[in-house]
């Protein structure tokens, strides 16, 4: 077999034992789901009233106001709380990969002529399904909940591709962090980073209503591209130079976390 | 015979700490070696070392004709590892684990399937098969382990300590399976902390201490070099013992428990001419004897008569230093 069959067939192997993991143990899939869907009620129907009376008639945007605060606050924050499922699957990618390394099982990965990183590999692809998963699932509750998105076709597979790749880069992201961690407890927290750049741009509300020292972070760090992107895309307006931001973000970030995930892996041969 | 494993000046430091100070053997193939030591003797580092796991900071070791170091993909291909610490997958059950172990290995699903079920019956693991790992015993989790190895067929096979921790009888069923390896012309590379358990399936042992070979060669051959093999007696009563001592010439030991009624009679040659020698003598001045146990050599005589006193270095440290 050539490197790339055997690299493609090994990653494969590696991919259905990490979907087995999360049919058989689905309590951290169901974690990872069940947040972002929890704080989609909370911010829409505890805070929405007051955050959507408050938001600027230019960020109601392409959705258009209807004159309902809640309805408004949830057009608006859905694309915020989509991203926080995503950015929340790096979570399970890094206490996966984590839990792996302290056992004896990489070990003997290592020991055998399999594709070198098909183990993270086979992480990363499980958990960006978990990233769709999530994706989908808000979707639904949100148009329960009354969002009435008027996104082309053509639209919808830019979303859904934005989502892939995002999925993708933050699970490679949190793969990196889960072999480079000293502990399991250490793996779950440092991946809640990603959280909270949701929450230093627009994801909740519009960068110009924030501080002026943090606007200029705000409104070109990665979060806010893809939100802003995804925003756009959902009510058919054009996402203009955001979308390449987007791309470009989630293509950098992805390299920099496979880069530095097979480093580490390479690195830390044995415990 | 020519060398499954042949190793030469092998060194490995972590920081200031030598784990591996240039160590020198050679496993014939299709036979049994074992790596004796204590904890923390280096042991795990040159399994790791020659499972291409780990780079050596110096020194060679060639496996199967490749080099670890600069054919590691080669060699992957021909050992196969069970390390201290079941490699087990905890979440996946039995069959899972050597499932992911044929595609790894890329049998191909019906030869791999064949393969999986061949395993779990070898290792009498078939009734367990579809159970979580989580509800197996120790024993099972190492057969599972060594299975998981065999898959792929390797030539070589490191097995690092496989019986710690394990029952009398898991101990005895792992040592069968490695005696039917050995019977289909694999070559095993063995660490283990306990004498007997070289002695049942080696053919060479090498004796690692503080990351040296301090002894080599066959288990009689060790043996013969370790004292501390005695006869121990016990007497029913302390005037019985005295007068055994003086008889025997055995000095009484205060070592020994309960030491005004027994006394240790080191074995010259071999037990059964001692063991005879003495019952006839004791008979011979009509003192009676309550009781009679032999002792063989352990792990630790072997430690006191290879690294207890450094003035009286044996030949082997020395060869192995030089």
């Amino acid at each position: 077999m050539t490197t790339l069959t055997t690299t493609v067939a090994d990653s494969t192997t590696m991919l259905r034992r990490n979907l087995l993991h999360m049919v058989r143990y689905p309590g951290l899939t169901g974690f990872v789901v069940g947040i972002p869907v929890i704080l989609l009620l909370l911010f829409v129907y505890v805070f929405g009233g007051t955050l959507g009376a408050g938001l600027p008639a230019s960020e109601v945007g392409a959705a258009g106001s209807t004159g309902n605060a809640v309805h408004d606050y949830l057009a608006y924050v859905f694309p915020g709380i989509l991203f926080i499922g995503i950015a929340g699957i790096a979570s399970g990618a890094s206490i996966g990969v984590a839990i792996d390394m302290t056992e004896g099982i990489v070990a003997r990965f290592r020991s055998m002529a399999i594709s070198r990183t098909a183990v993270l590999t086979g992480h990363v692809l499980g958990n960006a399904i978990q990233g769709v998963l999530v994706s989908v699932i808000l979707v639904g509750v949100a148009l329960v909940m009354g969002l009435r998105p008027t996104a082309s076709p053509l639209a919808w597979i830019g979303i859904a591709a934005i989502v892939a790749l995002v999925s993708l880069a933050v699970s490679w992201l949190g793969v990196a962090l889960g072999v480079s961690a000293k502990s399991v407890e250490v793996s779950s927290n440092t991946p809640m980073v990603l959280v909270l750049l949701v929450f230093f741009g627009s994801g909740f509300v519009p960068t110009s209503t924030l501080p002026g020292w943090l606007q200029g972070f705000a409104e070109y760090q990665p979060f806010t591209t893809f939100i802003e992107t995804v925003r756009a895309l959902l009510f058919g307006a054009d996402p203009g130079p955001n979308l390449w931001l987007a791309l470009g973000w989630a293509v950098l970030l992805g390299a920099v976390g496979y880069v530095w995930a097979r480093a580490m892996y390479v690195r830390k041969s044995v415990r | 015979m020519t060398s499954a494993i042949s190793a030469r000046g092998l060194r490995k430091s972590f920081g200031s700490q030598t784990v591996l100070d240039a160590i020198d053997f050679d496993v014939d193939e299709g036979s049994v070696f074992a790596l004796l030591g204590p904890n923390g003797a280096g042991k795990t580092t040159a399994v790791h070392i020659l499972s291409t796991l780990m780079p050596a900071d110096a020194g060679t070791a060639i496996i199967g004709g490749h080099n670890v170091a600069t054919e590691a993909g080669a060699v992957r291909a021909i050992i196969g590892l069970t390390g201290q610490f079941a490699a087990v997958d905890g979440l996946l059950t039995g069959e899972e684990n050597l499932l992911l172990m044929a595609r790894l290995r890329h049998l191909g699903s019906a030869a791999g399937r064949r393969r999986v079920d061949a395993l779990l019956d070898q290792f009498d693991l078939t009734a367990s098969a579809r159970k979580p790992l989580a509800t197996y015993s120790g024993g099972m989790r190492r057969r599972l382990d060594l299975a998981m190895t065999l898959v792929g067929d390797p030539r070589v096979i490191f097995l690092d300590e496989p019986t710690t921790g394990l029952d009398p009888r898991s101990r005895q069923t792992m040592w069968n399976i490695v005696r039917e390896l050995v019977g289909r012309g694999v070559t095993i590379f063995l660490t283990t902390q306990y004498l007997d358990e070289a002695d049942e399936l080696a053919s060479n042992i090498a004796v690692l201490d503080g990351g040296r070979v301090v002894a080599s060669g066959s288990p009689d051959e060790l043996k013969r070099r370790i004292p501390g093999g005695h006869v121990l007696l016990t007497f029913a009563s302390a005037d019985a013992q005295a007068a055994a001592s003086t008889l025997l010439n055995v000095p009484a030991d205060s070592d020994v428990a309960n030491a005004a009624l027994s006394l240790r009679v080191p074995i010259a040659s071999d037990e059964v001419g001692t063991v005879r020698e003495v019952l006839a003598r004791l008979d011979g001045s009509a003192i009676a004897l309550e009781g009679l146990s032999i002792h063989t050599p352990d792990l630790d005589d072997v430690f006191f008569a290879l690294t207890g006193n450094s003035a009286t270095a044996h030949p082997a440290t020395t060869e192995a230093a030089s």
